[in-house]
């Protein structure tokens, strides 16, 4: 009997016995469709219709490829920071207690919470020549604010908690007997980190470093202010798409646009399958273990 | 052999400093982290308030009781107050087909529900230029009722649905999926109705966590910045939200004024931190077990 029914379900899914699948789903759809993937398609339509010419026109202006490289350099450049001290931050959060934590682990989610122009200007204030951190630094030759370094601290604070709120879990989850049964076998607390801590926390890392640059390549608003949106120098793909509008050249704004969409999508597909090979990875170690 | 010796002579100490770091290391990685934390997010927040309250507390509320700031707080409440509940129903519909139903396609279905937060958000103002501005391809669906929609209120109110689309949903769906179905099949087979079953069964269990999901996209459509200022026309008084109001005041070299509308939207982060903390400390069990401490 057993076999004959799983056999069954396995042909066609069970039919929930839970009513309203029907009316939910069609909503969803219909909404979905109506306010992201209909409005979003027009961006591939409208490029479609320019013929490969004048994208590849439009694409390869000098402008828009500085625009981009700097876009996807800065939002690199800023993941990566973000790995290493949302690493770091997440580790002291799970691992150390100090006055004060509880403090402290609520503000690492204002970046989620305080709107991006707000944390522009802030940090504009902060970085200028006249401003709390601008004064100490623009001596020093380090010019920060109305500079491509300006874009990289805005985009560090817009991306961290990606980072630090996808590593904690699943460090708070990890279990502390492996580390003690790699200290009891000999290991330094060193070798302890970087072989059996490491390689655990290395998928929720990548997600992380992953969410935080997905972030940075289409931010807008804290950017703007700091950058000083200079063409060829400190000029964001985004801002572009928005001088394109104002100039009513939607087929220049376009074309940037859906030059975003594709490199961004690629890019997380790449991570995404880095991100699978590396859990594949991880998972072959204690299964491998447990053979021997 | 060396390892033997240490078990042997293992006290209590030498085996907690196996699996932690020497005082110094933890003292010094808790500093690093701190003064990361201090310079990167609250050192900010310290500057808006600082700029916002530099010419005096007069200054200060004269440009929040400026009619145009006024205007911009009106039309601000006003997008929020339509994408918030526009998503709040999106998002239990959402969750309920996804996480109490099974389908084909149903990974598939919660990546494109997440699609809007990997968009830039010029990009979500673009598309619905593209689509209902002088030339937009859906215009003859509007041109027949006479709606104004890009640089007007509509728009602003569809870029904010857009940007803050996913929040109640993957908030909802990890938490329902967590409970199961076992308490709606019991309520069913006792003879509820399913709307019966949604409203008294499944609803109180996930209200917090639909309260935590609210309170995000509420921040964001709040504070949204790139893709309402794409279709929003800058007119004064009309299309500014309160930080396309921080912008304009900003770019006419008017700081004090800019900082005293921008320390506005900074309570109401800090707000959403509190209330955001306090659910995680006292409900934490009753989110979706991402946030759960």
């Amino acid at each position: 009997m057993t076999t004959i029914t799983s056999v069954t379900a396995a042909r066609t899914p069970p039919r929930s016995p839970i009513p309203g699948f029907r009316l939910t789903l069609g909503y969803t759809l219909f909404w979905l469709g109506l306010i992201v993937l209909i409005p979003l398609a027009g961006v591939f339509f409208k490029a479609a219709t320019l013929g490969p010419a004048e994208i590849w026109q439009i694409v390869s202006s000098e402008r828009v490829i500085a625009a981009l490289e700097l876009s996807f350099g800065t939002a690199l450049l800023a993941a990566g920071l973000n790995a290493v001290f949302g690493l770091l931050i997440a580790w002291v959060f799970v691992r150390y207690e100090f006055p004060g934590k509880r403090l402290f682990d609520a503000a690492i989610d204002l970046p989620f919470a305080l709107p991006t122009a707000v944390a522009g200007i802030a940090l504009t204030a902060l970085y200028a020549g006249n401003g709390w951190i601008g004064s100490w630094l623009e001596p020093l030759g380090v010019k920060v604010a109305y500079a491509p370094l300006g874009i990289v601290v805005a985009l560090t604070f817009i991306g961290l908690p990606f980072v630090v709120r996808t590593v904690e879990p699943v460090l708070r989850d990890a279990e502390q007997e492996l580390e003690e049964a790699a200290a009891s076998l000999g290991a330094t607390r060193w070798q302890t980190i970087t072989r059996v801590i490491l390689p655990s926390i290395l998928p929720s890392l990548l997600t992380g470093f992953t969410l935080a640059f997905a972030r940075g390549v289409g931010e807008y608003g804290s950017v703007i202010f700091i950058a000083g949106n200079i063409p060829f120098v400190s000029e964001i793909a985004p801002l572009l798409i928005v001088i394109r509008l104002e100039e009513f050249n939607y087929a220049g704004a376009t074309t940037v646009a859906a030059a975003m969409l594709v490199l961004s999508f690629a890019m997380l597909l790449a991570i995404n399958a880095l991100q699978s090979w590396s859990n594949r990875h991880s998972s072959r170690r204690p299964a491998a273990a447990k053979e021997s | 052999m060396s390892s033997t010796l240490t078990i042997a002579t293992g006290t209590a100490a030498s085996q907690r400093s196996a699996i932690t770091e020497a005082t110094w290391v933890r003292r010094a990685l808790i500093a690093l982290a701190l003064a990361f934390l201090a310079a990167f997010l609250l050192l900010p927040l310290a500057a808006v308030f600082t700029e916002a309250l530099r010419n005096g507390l007069g200054t200060y509320l004269e440009a929040l009781t400026d009619p145009d700031a006024l205007a911009a707080i009106r039309l601000t409440l006003i997008a929020a107050a339509i994408a918030v509940p526009a998503n709040l129903v999106f998002g239990v519909a959402a969750a309920w087909a996804i996480a109490k139903h099974e389908f084909r396609g149903k990974t598939f279905l919660t990546t494109l529900i997440d699609l809007p937060f990997s968009v830039s958000p010029v990009v979500a103002g673009l598309i619905y230029v593209l689509m209902f501005g002088a030339s937009g391809w859906a215009r003859p669906l509007i041109d027949s009722v006479d709606l104004q929609i890009i640089f007007a209120v509509p728009g602003i109110v569809l870029a904010t649905i857009f940007v803050t689309f996913p929040f109640v949903a993957r908030e909802l769906i990890p938490l329902m999926q967590e409970q199961g179905t076992d308490s709606e099949q019991v309520a069913l087979s006792l003879g509820a109705s399913g709307w019966q079953t949604f409203w008294h069964v499944t609803l109180p269990n996930v209200r917090w966590g639909l309260l935590y999901g609210v309170l995000l996209c509420n921040a964001r459509a709040m504070g949204e910045f790139g893709a309402v200022s794409v279709v929003s026309g800058h007119i004064r008084g009309e299309t500014n939200t309160m930080p396309l109001h921080v912008e304009i005041l900003y770019n006419e070299y008017n700081f004090a004024a800019a900082f005293a509308v921008a320390s506005l939207l900074a309570l109401l982060a800090l707000v959403t931190l509190a209330i955001k903390s306090f659910l995680e400390a006292r409900h934490g069990a009753e989110l979706a077990r991402s946030h759960g401490h």
